[in-house]
């Protein structure tokens, strides 16, 4: 096993582009469906975990 | 007696002591059959230095006894193999043992060595000393005896299991008013909803809560669950990890756990037997502060 990144956000999904900013990277979806589509997806890719910041921003997190 | 004849009882005693302490069960460890013989054989080496001790005092042989001595220094290695073993395989674990679980093993291991030495000289003690009678019957009470010590305390013995209410608040997820993690995506939601089980582990007095209070505590109970029920959980899907969180008021355990097999009653009996952790183990109620706190 080699070294990882833990307790790091490693992206942020995003409905509108005003709440966020930073570090991260961001992606920008057009509506609830897709948000929740690219989170699956990149969730399952960077092995994170999806997190509802419940203002309409997804956070992938890896623990 | 003849101390051929009580090295020979002692070391039979001994290694019987050994096999006798070696369980097999479902956790399928130490490994069959590979490590089964490594113990049975580190048994049968402590048996014989058990069972030679008497007989080399008694013929003043003292050089022997020092190099006895040494070669049982030797058998704190084994509580360093098992441990070395133990977390290397913690990495291939969906739901890891944690350290405190793989101390308590890896002592487990050491002690009984001692209790298989102990065993045989005390049996070849009674063989020189008396005759083959006596020895038989300290065989007897040994071999029982220590059927007796390695049995520890279980969960059961100091909380209470009951069902609880797996519920959403917004993307918490929570086991009655205790919040267990944040899950985001709306079909894990579902799915866990729809599959979950969700307990919550009541501790009888101060000294249960204290020791459910230990992380490692939770984690060797979730380990056993998990390996016991199956678990819905696969590599880089953290949202069915397993969890144990604490009312922070009062001190209950609330689990969560998406297994394949969803039976609470099997779940309740499986946290009842999770061995209490040597490192775990706190007992405020035996000082007096801890009284006086507690009422």
């Amino acid at each position: 096993m080699g070294t990882e990144l833990i307790g790091a956000v490693l992206a942020v999904i995003t409905l509108d582009p005003e709440l966020v900013a930073g570090g991260a990277p961001i992606f920008i979806a057009c509506s609830r469906e897709e948000q929740i589509k690219i989170a699956l997806v990149l969730s399952r890719i960077l092995k994170g975990m999806v997190h509802d910041l419940e203002n309409g921003v997804l956070i992938i997190v890896k623990h | 007696m003849s101390y051929v004849w009580s090295v020979v009882l002692g070391l039979v005693a001994g290694t019987l002591a050994r096999l006798f302490m070696l369980r097999l069960d479902y956790r399928q460890y130490p490994t069959y059959p590979h490590g089964i013989l490594t113990h049975l054989a580190l048994g049968f080496i402590a048996a014989l230095i058990g069972s030679v001790l008497v007989p080399a005092m008694a013929f003043k042989e003292f050089t022997a006894v020092t190099f006895l001595a040494l070669a049982a220094q030797e058998f704190r290695q084994v509580r360093n193999m098992e441990r070395e073993t133990l977390v290397k395989l913690e990495a291939a674990e969906l739901v890891p043992r944690g350290f405190d679980y793989i101390e308590g093993i890896a002592k487990t291991f050491e002690a009984r060595n001692y209790l298989t030495m102990a065993t045989a000289l005390a049996v070849s003690g009674a063989a020189f000393v008396l005759n083959w009678q006596a020895a038989f019957g300290v065989a007897v009470l040994l071999l029982t005896g220590t059927q007796f010590l390695k049995k520890g305390q279980v969960v059961g013995d100091l909380a209470e299991v009951v069902p609880a209410r797996l519920h959403f608040q917004g993307a918490l997820l929570m086991v009655d008013d205790i919040v267990i993690m944040n899950v985001g995506l709306p079909e894990a939601r579902e799915k866990i909803l729809a599959e979950g089980l969700a307990i919550l582990i009541k501790p009888k007095d101060d000294n249960g809560r204290a020791t459910l209070h230990h992380v490692g505590q939770r984690q060797a109970i979730l380990h056993t669950a998990a390996t016991l029920l199956g678990i819905k959980r696969e590599i880089g899907e953290l949202e069915f990890t397993p969890l144990a969180r604490k009312n922070i008021d009062t001190g209950a355990v609330g689990v969560f756990i998406l297994p394949i097999e969803k039976d609470f009653d099997s779940l309740r009996e499986i946290i009842n037997r999770v061995p209490v952790l040597e490192s775990a183990s706190r007992k405020p109620l035996s000082t007096q502060a801890g009284r006086i706190a507690a009422d």
